[in-house]
């Protein structure tokens, strides 16, 4: 039987609890928003290298530039961009589950403590980790990109995929495996599953590209791919690793929030307890007070 | 019916509006565009952008990247697009000075990638520093 003090002592605790997730839910909520924002600009650039890379397509052939060239079988690399603190609800959980469920045995690359250390005892073979600051710079997509592109071409490794938490909204973000390397028309149709916004959305230049308007390049076309190639592998995993730190933030937010809100129903709850334990207590001893004195007469 | 230019890096849209002309660093020289420019896609070096709008002339210092002319729009895909008042010059001269002493120390390696990634760099912080300078 809890006593008083128990209670007290209880309540204090709780109410210290939900002091820190609230501390944290509001934090998360305003990084939450500067990703998220980040997340959305972005969007804009991918579309528009997007529109130009399918434009190019067009006017190649499909492995004449080494990092569009397919290789059969071989082996497989991961890029897993997970979170480096927890408190964060299911979220590297499931893209943990995908990874295993889906490339079982892959090679991986990691971003972010968690799904490194997970992923490392289950017997993945780590070939090498980064840390990305918060909110992600651009030039530090850069290394990343630079060492899956050499692994590639280096035939290390004939598939690159990257898994990363695509950013849908607020209260939902989903695992995702996207594949990076060796880019194909594939993965150019792909990429707007997860860049959401901008679907549908049809600009002059779509229209242009739809009836097969013939561009001039300059210096030269493969000039062009040359440069925009990297670019736009650099640019993908800056993408992803911005997505992923939106859907972080926004999933800490919410799972803060689910904490804070639990913590003062319990509060509520044991309050009750303790006012009718006070309360049981007093008549009591008013009861106890009377009975003396009844004897006493 | 005017040209509509499109800025865009990859942290925001910088700018998106209808222009009158615009002229920009291509990789074989600077360009102008005009309405019902021939569809074009080129490479962006470092350097200056100007556009016209309203009568007045307004100069970015832009990155490399790459811009797609169609009849009637420039799509400008940069790493860079800083106005004059942005400029931060001791960051500009900071950050070439950086670049140029690693330059130093890896020019007879061959990391070729390394090595263009720093001439980017110092061509970039050049187009900054131009800018403001002259501004002045």
């Amino acid at each position: 039987m809890a006593n008083l003090r128990d209670i007290r002592r209880r309540i204090k605790s709780v109410k210290n609890t939900a002091q820190i997730t609230r501390a944290m839910q509001l934090v998360a909520a305003a990084k939450m928003k500067k990703a998220q924002d980040q997340a959305l600009a972005g969007r804009d650039y991918a579309d528009l290298l997007n529109k130009v890379l399918v434009n190019l397509k067009t006017n190649f052939e499909e492995g004449s530039h080494p990092l569009l060239e397919h290789r059969e079988g071989g082996k497989e690399l991961v890029l897993v961009i997970s979170t480096d603190k927890g408190l964060c609800g299911a979220l590297n959980t499931n893209l943990g589950k995908k990874i295993r469920a889906e490339k079982p045995g892959a090679d991986i690359i990691t971003v972010g403590r968690k799904l490194r250390l997970q992923l490392t005892k289950t017997g993945s073979h780590l070939v090498s980790d980064y840390e990305v600051k918060d909110p992600v710079p651009f030039a530090e997509a850069r290394p990343i990109a630079k060492q899956l592109t050499n692994l590639f071409l280096e035939g290390k490794y004939d598939k690159i995929s990257v898994a990363f938490t695509n950013f849908v909204s607020t209260l939902t973000q989903e695992p995702t495996i996207a594949p990076l390397l060796p880019i194909s028309s594939c993965t150019l149709g792909e990429k707007q599953d997860y860049e959401g916004v901008g679907k549908g959305q049809v600009r002059e230049t779509d229209h242009m590209a739809a009836l097969g308007v013939d561009y001039l390049f300059e210096p030269d076309p493969m000039g062009v791919l040359d440069a925009l190639l990297p670019l736009y592998i650099n640019f993908q995993v800056y993408q992803m690793l911005v997505e992923s730190r939106a859907s972080e933030h926004s999933a800490r937010m919410v799972a803060m929030k689910a904490a804070t809100d639990n913590a003062n129903k319990f509060i509520k709850e044991l309050t009750l307890e303790y006012n009718k334990l006070r309360q049981a207590a007093i008549t009591a001893e008013l009861l106890e007070i009377t009975t003396a004195m009844k004897a006493m007469e | 019916m005017a040209l509509h230019l499109e800025i865009v890096t990859p942290e925001k849209t910088v700018f998106s509006g209808a222009v009158g002309n615009v002229y920009m660093p291509g990789a074989n020289g600077e360009m102008g565009v005009l309405e019902g420019h021939a569809a074009l896609v080129t490479a962006l070096e470092p350097g200056e952008l100007r556009y016209e709008q309203d009568g007045r002339i307004h100069t970015l210092a832009v990155g490399s990247g790459f811009a797609e002319v169609t009849q009637e729009r420039v799509n400008l895909l940069t790493d860079m697009a800083l106005g004059e008042d942005e400029i931060d010059e001791a960051k500009a001269e900071e950050a070439m000075k950086r670049a140029e002493e690693q330059l130093a120390k890896i020019s007879h390696s061959d990391d070729a990638e390394e090595l263009s990634h720093l001439r980017a760099v110092i061509a970039k912080s050049m187009a900054q520093l131009n800018l403001k300078r002259r501004v002045r």
